[in-house]
């Protein structure tokens, strides 16, 4: 590889790590100003911590989230498992076209659109069957897990046409039903990727503003768009705080899976070398 | 006297035996169901699913996008209505499109849009793709480190994101004060709430969707090929226009794609950081119906940014399509 370029490549770089990462940085910084104008400083201070704890309002929002987030991720994980198997390995069923068509269009669309359109099937089904009779937790919950589903059946479709079809063939081969196969063979193997779905469903339903907003009802108003309604008009110390919580969880979320994954690597490339030298 | 105890006992021994022998049966039958239908099974609870829940929102939309808007619950006006003599009549009224196409508003808005998410994209593309190559020629342990490093912000929350960049682009905000203090200028300058605001927010919430993409394209390259070309003696400039670029086409179009398509329809962004503004689709079409409440006119706006987005859409679904058939 040309060596010459190495320069302008580290320093883009920089720039771009800079860039995404500087935002953050201040954001936490700012959580500990004593002032109450966001941007000046006045000095260090956990005053803001104390007050998120004692917001009753974020509680009871963040509680309505985790809920949600949950609820989601579950039948996401399930519905969108069941896609992806569909996808990778049922060659051929009738609507295949119309089926991929819908597990890709979510991944796309605009939130407003997923929004409005949820919001009208809620509307229309409750004045033909008089359900949902309120828009509320469960009409977020389940316009979470259409578009989170999406997300699932790509990572399960992926994981496995990444490895590959010899273990299932090979137990075919020996006699074993499909249906066992599946069960012993197949759903063992999609397991981290499972999990990772799972992961990236409860993520998405709580990062979730737009949609939620749309299919929402009077009373039941989730973190996003209780931060929303609070930052429409400028800066927030308390959300300042909230937020180097929320990133601080992530983080360590993240780099610990990272590190389990790395150390996975190793060990895969340091076994590869054993039976190398064997 | 023993006889009908007896024949009870008989007839409940007989009851139980072919209890047993149906309840076997059903077993076997719900076993035999499950080993011939399971596949269809697994289909079609996803498949159902996603026809009530995301194809029928679409054809509601699209009606209620031809409906009259009337100031009722629901504000509009029905399609289907029973004429005298008993048929289904519906009624198509062009009215709201003709509005959108009519009013200038939403013809600039429209543009606009899409001009700030093609600039976006292509902004995107200059620091993501160097920042892609930077991370597949680093080595182990660091390669992951920086993978992780950007695929973190994407796991958390985008709105808190977009709102770390108002308090530095307040007019007392963080950046404005460092180039007061620097001595750069002498009087804070008015960055949130332009279009500039927005164009920072766009890239910085969608360069991961970027990098990611050409990160795997750019690591399966065979590297051989820039070893003959170099060989040969190209220029490594050279090389990269005429080797490593057109190779990583797929890439650059899926990155593209996943920037521009969400950042078109994008509400959060040009509201918090744009203001009153920067008009953006997205935004006019929540205002039309939260705070307007003219429902038809929102469905006609859907429609219309549908209409906009579905040519990328499908080329998205094609490339993906294609990279999984690879």
């Amino acid at each position: 590889m040309p060596k010459k370029r190495s320069t302008f490549l580290l320093s883009v770089l920089c720039f771009g790590m800079a860039f995404l990462y500087i935002p953050m940085f201040l954001l936490i910084v700012y959580s500990f100003n004593y002032s109450k104008i966001v941007s000046v400083w006045g000095g260090l201070s956990t005053r803001w911590y104390i007050s998120l704890f004692e917001s009753e309002e974020i509680w009871s929002a963040l509680m309505l989230s985790l809920k949600i987030a949950i609820v989601n991720a579950t039948f996401a994980t399930l519905f969108g498992t069941l896609a992806g198997l569909a996808l990778a390995r049922f060659r051929h069923f009738r609507g295949r076209t119309l089926f991929t068509g819908m597990i890709s269009a979510p991944l796309v669309m605009p939130e407003v659109i997923t929004g409005l359109s949820l919001l009208l099937l809620f509307i229309t089904l409750g004045d033909l069957i008089g359900w949902p009779e309120k828009r509320g937790i469960t009409t977020i919950t389940i316009a979470h897990i259409t578009f989170s589903l999406a997300y699932v059946a790509v990572i399960i479709e992926s994981r496995l046409s990444g490895i590959g079809e010899t273990l299932e063939e090979a137990a075919l081969d020996l006699g074993a039903k499909p249906l066992r196969v599946m069960m012993d063979i197949t759903l063992p193997l999609l397991a981290p990727g499972m999990l990772a779905g799972w992961l990236l469903a409860f993520t998405l339903s709580l990062d979730d503003l737009v949609i939620a907003s749309f299919v929402s009802g009077p009373g039941s108003s989730t973190l996003p768009m209780l931060i929303y309604s609070r930052v429409k008009l400028g800066l927030k110390p308390d959300i300042n705080a909230l937020a180097t919580m929320i990133i601080l969880a992530v983080a360590m979320g993240v780099l610990i899976a990272g590190w389990i994954l790395i150390r996975q690597q190793k060990q895969r490339e340091r076994d590869a070398q054993l039976a190398g030298a064997k | 006297m023993i006889k009908p105890t007896d024949s009870a006992l008989t007839a409940s021994r007989l009851n139980e035996s072919t209890k047993m022998i149906f309840h076997r049966r059903w077993v076997r039958v719900v076993d035999n169901f499950f080993q011939s239908r399971w596949k269809g099974l697994s289909v079609a609870i996803p498949y159902v699913w996603l026809v009530i829940f995301f194809l029928i929102p679409f054809f509601i939309v699209l009606k209620i996008s031809f409906a009259e808007s009337l100031i009722a619950s629901p504000p509009f006006s029905s399609l289907f209505e029973w004429s005298e003599d008993a048929a289904l009549k519906m009624t198509l009224i062009f009215d709201n499109f003709a509005y959108l196409w009519e009013d200038d508003l939403y013809v600039k808005t429209y543009l606009n849009s899409v001009k700030i998410s093609t600039i976006s994209t292509i902004l995107c593309l200059l620091i993501g793709y160097p920042m892609a190559y930077a991370i597949v020629r680093a080595s182990g342990t660091m390669k992951y480190l920086l993978l992780l490093m950007v695929i973190l912000p994407f796991w958390t929350s985008f709105l808190l994101r977009v709102y770390a960049w108002m308090g530095i682009l307040a007019d007392q905000g963080t950046l404005n004060s460092f180039l007061i203090w620097a001595g750069v200028i002498d009087q804070p300058i008015r960055m949130m709430y332009s279009e500039f605001a927005v164009y920072i927010g766009i890239v910085y919430s969608y360069l991961p969707f970027m990098i990611l993409p050409l990160y795997a394209n750019l690591e399966k390259l065979d590297l051989t090929l820039h070893e003959a070309a170099s060989d040969l003696g190209a220029h490594p400039i050279t090389v990269f226009f005429t080797v490593t670029l057109p190779l990583t086409i797929p890439g650059i179009i899926a990155g593209g794609l996943l920037v521009f398509i969400p950042a078109t329809g994008e509400f959060v962004i040009p509201d918090l950081l744009g203001g009153g503004n920067v008009l953006m689709i997205g935004r006019v079409l929540y205002d039309e119906f939260n705070s307007n409440h003219d429902w038809p006119v929102a469905a006609a706006v859907a429609i219309a940014l549908l209409i906009l987005l579905v040519i990328p859409m499908m080329l998205y679904q094609h490339a993906q399509s294609r990279q999984i058939n690879n």
